[in-house]
């Protein structure tokens, strides 16, 4: 992995070079006491100062609402209009944390499981993501208990680090070489540095080995059902996840024209898996916590290969009533009498 | 584009609509494009998402068998929106298809078996793949043996074909419907389908069951078909969970960490037993 | 606080409730707790930190089915459990309520009739900040106000945390998740999340307690509880404060005036 250096006003001047070129930038802008990754029309829009945005990055690659082809209806016939790719315009995101980029490696495994999804794939072709180390956290981050850490490189193209008066540049990706290279007299020689004495120190709050004994073997725990008591089933802890990837595919119409569109679902909506007769396999809250954990921490790794959360937090912290994830974790890691 | 829209269906002209029961359709879909149909094949068991452009999708399993070409065939119950616009297609329209998808019934493994078919309303559609199929290669098979049930009389679906079976020699068709559902001229069984097996009293030697209905009725089925000795591993089933990809990312379908998009519909019972009870 | 504790503790010594409502302390505020013994009543507290609604969990069935229910609540909880009784949703013969005032006194209700005493009576809490927002807002000209919510409204990602958190949005299909017709646009866009909450809004005339809960409970920070609190004030003004009479949107009398019909 190549390290460079470069200054906080050279930095300034790259993303703008960047940006002067057409690129898309998505960078942490604050408002009011939120800060969320927005489309940036110059650099001075972006804020360094947050822990963590509101929202992930993943609407990069996993729009919102994503349209996924469009159709025409004449009488009985209908013509179909391919997904257009073409339209994707190449984006940088700036200015996303280390436990964001490991996140697209979870989406990517959901989306490309067996069969390759084209709107994800085309996003993320076309993206370049240059992480920030975090050098502080709060008391939601656990990036530290599920193998992260606040500088880690896996995940990201390029990886800054603040050190005093400039940031360590590491260059992990060909993609980020790309970024670089074309602005190479803007970065000079990695000065010789402890990149660890400049990170934050995220606490670890479990051990994953404990998590991972307990929970694959616990579905008829009682433990789902007292610490989603207070869960109010709504999404904002799946529509922050960096790695919640749940959808729904629905149907904009109008007249003879339409699109079929994928949007973000969440499975702790009670509708989420209702069958047409009515019959519910997730009829209570605690089973659609109890999917939300063993997702991420048991199907995902059993099936993909990758674990759903990188420790960011978000969930803890979007909650309206402080369904806080490590806290259960560690309260899981900490269970007796579960078949180990 | 390098690769392929998976969500972009094929577009299919409805070439023939059979009104089977009240509210109860199957649909004769042919490819539009020549080029699609080479190329595509299924295998008994498998199912599809179904398009109504303008209104969305929904998930069936394909009702045709493999065995007859050149078309695929899909019976629904008017419920939901898709369905009601899908019930509305006239021969001719165009209608979307995605698939195959899921896995399928073993029946390669099933040479030289007795194959002994259970199904309840509905739930006929995804098993009269595998039956037709069956049929279709008789010599691979010793005795068949299909018992179907419905509601009522006016309920059973595909009439013609279980006229069909009765009359083939070499299957024995048991037709039940619940009590109440019969008509003066019903000549078949009256009683649920667990209590007519227990009556037809098959014999689990070299037998493979497959059962297909609504969950009540596999609930009651699968003790008496211990009962009468049939092992779990000679059974089998197809689950049915909300599905909106059909190819494991949405996330709805699964059941513990099998996706029955992925790993089903088809399972076992022995796989079944294994799984939480989450469908 | 002691008192409450030990106002729990004897709810559950005389075997009067199966659970308590109320909070415990949490991550950086106190969040809503579930007490099922007298010991557990030792984890209760109540302070000005506490948010949100608990009459939020009155309709939740696998909580409190069948369950002799206690419950702390705040002035707009108060408000929320009455209106919840006007629509048919609580037993009374299954229901303590403990007010909680704002100097931390408490309240023992003796049924419904008390409680309905107690507001007609009571002062509401000040919502000095949202009305000075509200005085903002309307002093801007009809094109910037929608500037301001289209801008707003453009954030929604549609969690529904706004109902989730609402003591009246206890309809197990909601209006948005109905499809034949699709009233309201499920998915993210601007124009689909005003249909949104433009709807949830409307279904609230009268029956909103003003609690602001759906406000506090989005992640995005919208301030999506000015709507509903315009809306009281709205209802407030053309039609009295609330009554037994029923609901401004789902009541209809003779004598109504007609004079929008053109």
């Amino acid at each position: 992995m190549e390290r460079k250096y470069i200054s906080q006003d050279s930095l300034k001047t790259w993303l703008s070079k960047l940006n002067d070129e057409g690129k898309h930038i998505y960078a942490p802008v604050a408002k009011g006491d939120k800060t969320d990754f927005k489309h940036i029309k110059s650099v001075g829009e972006i804020s360094m100062e947050h822990i963590q945005t509101t929202q992930s990055a993943k609407a990069i690659a996993f729009p919102r609402t994503e349209k996924l082809f469009s159709y025409t209806k004449n009488k009985g016939d209908v013509s179909l209009q391919d997904y257009d790719s073409s339209v994707i315009p190449e984006t940088v995101v700036f200015g996303l944390h280390p436990c964001d980029a490991a996140g697209f490696r979870p989406l990517s495994n959901i989306f490309n499981w067996g069969t390759p999804d084209t709107p994800f794939n085309e996003r993320m072709k076309r993206t370049t993501l240059i992480a920030l180390s975090c050098s502080q956290c709060d008391e939601a981050c656990f990036c530290t208990s599920v193998n992260g850490s606040p500088g880690n490189t896996e995940g990201s193209d390029i990886l800054l680090t603040k050190i005093k008066d400039g940031y360590l540049v590491e260059v992990v990706t060909d993609k980020g070489k790309e970024l670089v290279s074309k602005y190479e007299n803007l970065f000079d020689a990695a000065p010789e540095v402890n990149k660890e004495e400049f990170l934050a120190n995220v606490p670890q709050k479990f051990g994953l080995e404990e998590l991972q004994q307990r929970i694959s073997n616990m579905f008829e725990s009682e433990v789902w059902k007292q610490q989603s008591a207070r869960c109010l089933g709504c999404g904002a802890c799946a529509f922050v996840c960096p790695t919640c990837a749940c959808f729904d595919i629905q149907e904009d119409n109008k007249g003879s024209k339409g699109s079929r569109l994928r949007c973000w679902d969440s499975c702790g909506f009670s509708l989420f898996t209702v069958h047409t007769s009515g019959h519910n396999p997730r009829e209570v809250q605690s089973q659609r916590w109890r999917q939300r954990l063993l997702h991420k921490f048991s199907y995902m790794p059993e099936r993909l290969s990758v674990r759903g959360c990188t420790g960011c937090g978000r969930c803890s912290r979007a909650c309206p009533v402080d369904m806080n994830i490590a806290e259960h974790l560690s309260s899981i890691s900490k269970l007796e009498n579960v078949e180990k | 584009m390098t690769e392929k829209n998976i969500y972009l269906p094929y577009l299919m002209t409805v070439e023939k609509i059979t009104q089977e029961a009240p509210g109860v359709k199957t649909l004769r879909l042919k490819f539009k494009d020549e080029e699609d149909e080479k190329n595509f094949s299924f295998k008994a068991g498998q199912f599809a998402e179904y398009s109504a452009f303008g209104e969305g999708e929904c998930t069936f399993c394909i009702a045709s068998s493999p065995t007859r070409k050149g078309y695929v065939e899909c019976t629904f119950r008017e419920a939901g929106r898709v369905t009601s616009a899908l019930a509305k297609l006239e021969e001719g329209d165009t209608m979307g298809f995605r698939g195959p998808y899921g896995n399928t019934f073993p029946i390669d493994e099933w040479k030289g078996k007795n194959l002994l078919f259970i199904a309840g309303g509905i739930a006929l559609p995804p098993m009269r793949c595998v039956i037709w199929n069956a049929l279709d290669t008789r010599e691979n098979f010793k005795d068949i043996s299909i018992l179907y049930g419905a509601k009522s009389v006016a309920d059973l679906v595909y009439k013609h074909e279980l006229k069909e079976w009765d009359e083939m020699p070499d299957v024995k068709l048991v037709t039940t419907v619940d009590p109440g559902g019969e008509t003066p001229d019903w000549k078949g069984e009256v009683g649920f389908v667990p209590s007519v097996l227990e009556k037809m009293n098959p014999s689990p030697e070299n037998t493979i069951a497959i059962v297909c209905g609504p969950p009540v009725m596999i609930k009651f089925t699968f003790p008496v078909l211990e009962k009468l000795g049939f092992k779990s591993e000679n059974i089998y089933t197809t689950l049915e969970n909300r599905m909106k990809c059909g190819v494991g990312k949405c996330g709805r379908c699964n059941v513990g960490n099998k996706y029955v998009c992925k790993d089903g519909p088809v399972f076992s019972k022995v796989e079944l037993e294994s799984l939480p009870a989450e469908y | 606080m002691a008192e409450l504790n030990s106002k729990v503790k004897e709810l559950f010594e005389k075997d009067l409730i199966d659970i308590f409502i109320g909070y415990e302390e949490g991550t950086r505020n106190p969040r809503p707790y579930f007490a099922y013994s007298a010991q557990d009543a030792d984890n209760l507290v109540f302070n000005d930190k506490c948010q949100g609604n608990l009459a939020v969990y009155l309709t939740r069935k696998d909580l409190v089915g069948g369950k002799r229910v206690g419950i702390s609540a705040s002035y707009f909880a108060l408000k929320s459990i009455s209106q919840l009784f006007d629509e048919n949703q609580l037993k009374e013969d299954l229901l303590i309520v403990l007010g909680m005032k704002e100097d931390g006194s408490i309240l023992e209700f003796k049924g419904l009739d008390e409680i309905r005493t107690y507001l007609s009576e009571a002062k509401a809490p000040s919502k000095q900040k949202d009305d000075e927002l509200l005085k903002e807002l309307s002093e801007m000209s009809q094109a910037e106000r929608w500037q301001f919510w289209s801008d707003e409204l453009s954030k929604c990602f549609k969690c529904y945390a706004c109902r989730a958190a609402c003591p009246m949005c206890y309809c197990t299909k909601c209006i948005i998740e109905v499809n034949r017709p699709q009233w309201i646009q499920p998915w993210i866009s601007t124009q689909g999340n005003m249909e949104w909450q433009i709807n949830r809004v409307m279904h609230m005339a009268g029956r909103c307690s003003d609690c602001g809960s759906c406000g506090a409970a989005c992640p995005i920070g919208i301030p999506i509880h000015l709507l509903t609190h315009m809306m009281t004030k709205t209802v407030a003004a053309n039609f009295g404060e609330s009554n037994e009479q029923g609901n401004v949107l789902s009541t209809f009398k003779p004598d109504d005036k007609e004079n929008f019909i053109l």
